[in-house]
């Protein structure tokens, strides 16, 4: 009885490692950076979520978005960090048209400035389990961050959900501005998982390959 | 802007703090160079700092400091001149607005990567940069006459893509 049990649970877990390894090859031969493979993208306007952070992120993020097209871009969601408090305003202020309401997801900090990388670990995992029921009930199609920290948990739980099968969201990464010479830690997470990966200066296209230089942005 | 002997500087550290130059923007010797070169207001925005400028009028130069405001944008026009710390968005704001900027890196920081955007932008001719302790040497002698006017970025190229990639 108990080898009976045994061998079920050895085989229903390879089975589930084998089925997401699969899943995880089958994402980036097929799916990283191709949206239309699957149709999975009609013509209708395409539901984004736009991550936002202190220290230049929002503004950077909100002048990216005031360009997207309102009649192919609807609706926007923002996440923000909970103890962000100076986003909200700046997303009120924005020109973007056809935003009359304003949906703000706040999911806890996973990374203080100055935060210990240990304590890091912690704070991101209980980051990764606040994100979870936020992407599953938004589904956006594209998701556009340039790099605070709560883009992290947000694009790992969006990416498994791709993964999986369950839902694609289009990862959009803007390394910042101020990324002259280095990727931040977020950029370098995300570069592997990223569909669309943009630097902002020659120097770091070159350095890595899969990104897409169209010169400075913002 | 204001006439020529009437000029407002203003410093700004944005969300984080930045005593070090709070501290050196309201030392006397530094509110008589301002005077010296014809300023005759400068407004603080000190943020999280633990140094609280009082209000008062030093060498003929009105001092005026507040911790946050929702939006800084209405002292930055006023401004002929800007202090700012190297964070992205007080300068793509103060550029935008094509004010004389002058970038002040705080020196203290680990992993200070914002320095690479002030040293970029500087050889670019955007911008001055210096550090805290350099500043009152510096800032007497800063030459604006070759700064350049500041070329935004293209956002509408990032949108463009986007609208390829979708097919939209």
């Amino acid at each position: 009885m108990l080898i009976m049990f045994l061998l079920l649970l050895v085989g229903s877990v390879s089975f589930v490692i084998f089925y997401l390894m699969h899943r995880t090859i089958h994402f980036f031969v097929f799916q990283r950076g191709h949206p239309a493979v699957h149709r999975d993208f009609g013509t209708r306007p395409q539901k984004v979520m736009v991550i936002l952070g202190s220290g230049g992120h929002t503004a950077e993020a909100l002048c990216l978005l005031e360009r997207m097209d309102p009649e192919k871009y609807d609706p926007v969601v923002f996440v923000l960090a909970e103890t962000d408090t100076t986003s909200e305003a700046k997303v009120r202020a924005t020109n973007r048209k056809s935003l009359t309401e304003i949906k703000l997801l706040k999911i806890p900090r996973s990374r203080e400035v100055r935060q210990s990388w240990l304590s890091t670990a912690w704070t991101t995992f209980y980051a990764i389990i606040y994100a979870f029921p936020v992407v599953y009930r938004e589904k956006p199609n594209m998701i556009l961050c340039n790099g605070p920290g709560t883009c992290i948990p947000v694009c790992l739980v969006a990416w498994f959900f791709t993964v999986i099968g369950y839902h694609r969201s289009i990862l959009t990464f803007v390394e910042s501005i101020c990324r002259v010479k280095s990727l931040s830690l977020s950029g370098k997470i995300l570069y592997f998982i990223a569909d669309i990966f943009f630097v902002q200066y020659e120097g770091l296209s070159k350095k890595y390959p899969r990104s897409v230089f169209l010169g400075r942005l913002v | 802007m204001a006439p020529e002997n009437q000029k407002t500087a203003f410093a700004t550290v944005g969300t984080t703090s930045f005593d070090a130059l709070v501290d050196q923007l309201i030392s006397k010797d530094f509110l008589q160079t301002l005077h010296e070169q014809d300023y005759q207001r400068l407004v603080i925005q000190y943020g999280r700092g633990i140094t609280e400028p009082q209000s008062r009028i030093v060498h003929g130069v009105e001092v005026r400091a507040y911790r946050y405001k929702p939006s800084i944008r209405e002292d930055l026009e006023n401004a002929d001149l800007v202090i700012g710390h190297a964070g992205a968005g007080s300068v793509l704001e103060t550029l935008t607005l094509n004010k004389r900027l002058l970038v002040v890196v705080n020196e203290t920081l680990m992993d200070n990567h914002q320095a690479e955007l002030a040293e970029e932008f500087a050889s670019q001719g955007f911008l001055h940069w210096t550090t805290v302790s350099k500043l009152p040497t510096v800032f007497p002698a800063l030459d604006w006459r070759n700064i350049k006017k500041y070329q935004p970025g293209k956002p509408e190229l990032f949108a463009q893509y986007i609208d390829d990639f979708f097919g939209i």
